[in-house]
């Protein structure tokens, strides 16, 4: 008798309760999500900002500000000087070609040689090393060899951005396909599926997590490649890399700033898509399934 | 030889030496008829799960032969092993896709086994959103799709709270009534060999090989309440003697 009495009471407290106990952490939550996602790293911002002012106002003489002018002769100088801010956005234009075209192509290479290594060992074996190698050789050493082969142009620009891009998507994209669980294995050995099959329907979802990070690494470093590229091979159409070592010949501290500044905001857009397209493609299961 | 040829499933003197030089099982002969869900419990690393992934071809014996009777085999693995970006009716479809079923039947098939485990509404879910007996209940049907003749089971169960295994212990008695297929189950739980099986045959420590085949007399359909009579508990008590004279 108690129980049923007890019952209806109890069922009409449930909802308010299980309303408001959930709401308030949640709350509480999303309240401190936004102060570290947000007003923590403004926070640094501001701090950087300060401290620049601080070297270029009170560490460096004026005859030394040309290094390190401070922020607003930056953005005066650099970014609202209107024929200044179209010569960047069109030597950003040049830049962004080089690092697509680059990152593109090692993308295309990289996971193709890491879906042959995946097939076979003495391929990974043979394979493998040369790519360390491809990482590891001074680039810069070689800018005279390649443009002995391809010029000063956008050709020599691409390979080095290739280069320099390109391991860290065949090392994380063969780890991606050897991440495949061996039971998993089992199930396609069972229905004795073909290699295209086990390929396809195992061996490349279970990799694209790892894949993804790998373009985003290698995303950041095809703008490096693209700028490093224009630094030295300074025929055609000038990119942000041609136009930094312009600016450090003539002393052009703003500019040079600036310019710096824009390279890596291409940086960090090329990352944060990826990370973008990551979460869209795997962020339903993979996400998740870490947490 | 012991080993009938209307068998559905029979190792004939099988052992397995792996390469490190374990040696798994020595001179195994078993023989399941069609139609008997036979468990076979032992100790850990006597070689249980060996034997089943050398009736299923995964793996070859040393000497001695495994026969299966049948073109269709289905496996049901220690986890549910299911692929994570696929959603459930996408992961029980998996077999039928790999053995060339067309859409349709696929479809068919694919429904009918996902309600048979009873995980309607759940088809669209990624397997990271279902509980684990949620989990090994897709794992089930992804086998139950081809309809096989044959079902090894390699401790389906073990990872799975009491409540949960119990439950689905009882499922799956009512799929082997509804499917009529013959099973070799291995399981390392008393209480669920004899609950299930027609037959329980113990293996010793390793090596392994079997030491003891006990009938299991209760009819189907077993009633959830079998775990509770009096018989059934000296049965448990029987088998689990012959467990610890095993290790």
């Amino acid at each position: 008798m108690s129980l049923t009495t007890s019952v209806p009471t109890n069922t009409s407290v449930a909802p308010d309760a299980a309303a408001l106990a959930p709401a308030r952490p949640r709350a509480r939550r999303r309240v401190g999500s936004i102060v570290v996602r947000v007003l923590l790293p403004l926070a640094v911002f501001g701090v950087i900002i300060g401290a620049w002012y601080a070297v270029s106002e009170l560490v460096l003489n004026p005859q030394q500000r040309f290094m390190l002018p401070p922020p607003h002769e930056v953005l005066k100088v650099g970014v609202l000087d209107g024929q200044n801010f179209s010569d960047m956005m069109s030597a950003l234009g040049t830049t962004c070609k080089v690092t697509f075209a680059g990152l593109g192509i090692s993308i295309v290479l990289g996971v193709s040689a890491a879906v042959l290594m995946s097939q076979a060992k003495w391929i990974e074996n043979s394979l493998y090393p040369w790519a360390v190698v491809l990482q590891t050789l001074p680039v810069l050493a070689l800018t005279p060899v390649f443009s002995f082969f391809w010029g000063f142009a956008l050709t020599p620009r691409v390979i080095v951005c290739v280069i320099i891009s390109f391991f860290p998507i065949v090392s994380n994209t063969l780890f991606g396909l050897q991440s495949a669980e061996r039971s998993m294995h089992d199930l396609f050995t069972l229905h004795r599926a073909g290699r295209l099959t086990r390929l396809w329907k195992l061996l490349l979802p279970a990799a694209l997590p790892m894949m993804f990070a790998g373009f985003r690494v290698a995303a950041g470093l095809s703008v490096i490649g693209a700028i490093v590229g224009e630094y030295y091979f300074k025929q055609g159409d000038p990119g942000l890399g041609t136009n930094l070592s312009v600016f450090t010949s003539r002393l052009e501290g703003e500019r040079l700033w600036a310019t710096v500044l824009t390279a890596s905001l291409l940086g960090v857009a090329v990352f944060v898509f990826f990370g973008w397209l990551s979460r869209r493609v795997v962020g339903r299961w993979y996400q998740s399934n870490r947490s | 030889m012991t080993v009938s040829t209307s068998a559905a499933l029979s190792f004939d003197r099988v052992s397995k030496r792996f390469k490190d030089g374990t040696v798994a099982l020595t001179d195994t002969t078993l023989a399941v008829s069609p139609g008997e869900f036979v468990s076979v419990v032992g100790p850990s690393g006597c070689g249980k799960s060996t034997l089943l992934r050398i009736a299923s071809g995964l793996d070859q014996a040393t000497a001695g032969t495994a026969e299966v009777a049948s073109a269709q085999v289905g496996y049901v693995f220690q986890d549910a092993t299911l692929l994570p970006w696929r959603s459930v009716s996408a992961n029980v479809g998996l077999f039928a896709e790999l053995d060339h079923l067309d859409r349709a039947e696929r479809e068919r098939r694919v429904a009918d086994a996902i309600a048979l485990v009873g995980l309607g509404g759940f088809e669209k879910h990624l397997p990271h959103e279902l509980s684990g007996g949620m989990r090994m209940r897709t794992s089930l049907a992804r086998s139950l799709v081809l309809d096989p003749d044959v079902f090894l089971f390699d401790e389906p169960f073990g990872a799975l709270d009491e409540i949960t295994r119990e439950r689905l212990n009882d499922e799956l008695l009512r799929m082997f009534a509804v499917r009529g297929f013959t099973a070799l189950f291995v399981t390392h739980s008393v209480a669920e060999a004899v609950f299930l099986s027609t037959r329980v045959v113990v293996m010793s420590g390793r090596p392994g090989r079997v030491i003891a085949d006990v009938p299991v007399p209760f009819a189907y359909p077993r009633s959830p309440d079998l775990r509770y009579t009096p018989e059934y508990a000296a049965l448990c008590g029987d088998v689990s003697r012959y467990l610890r004279n095993a290790s």
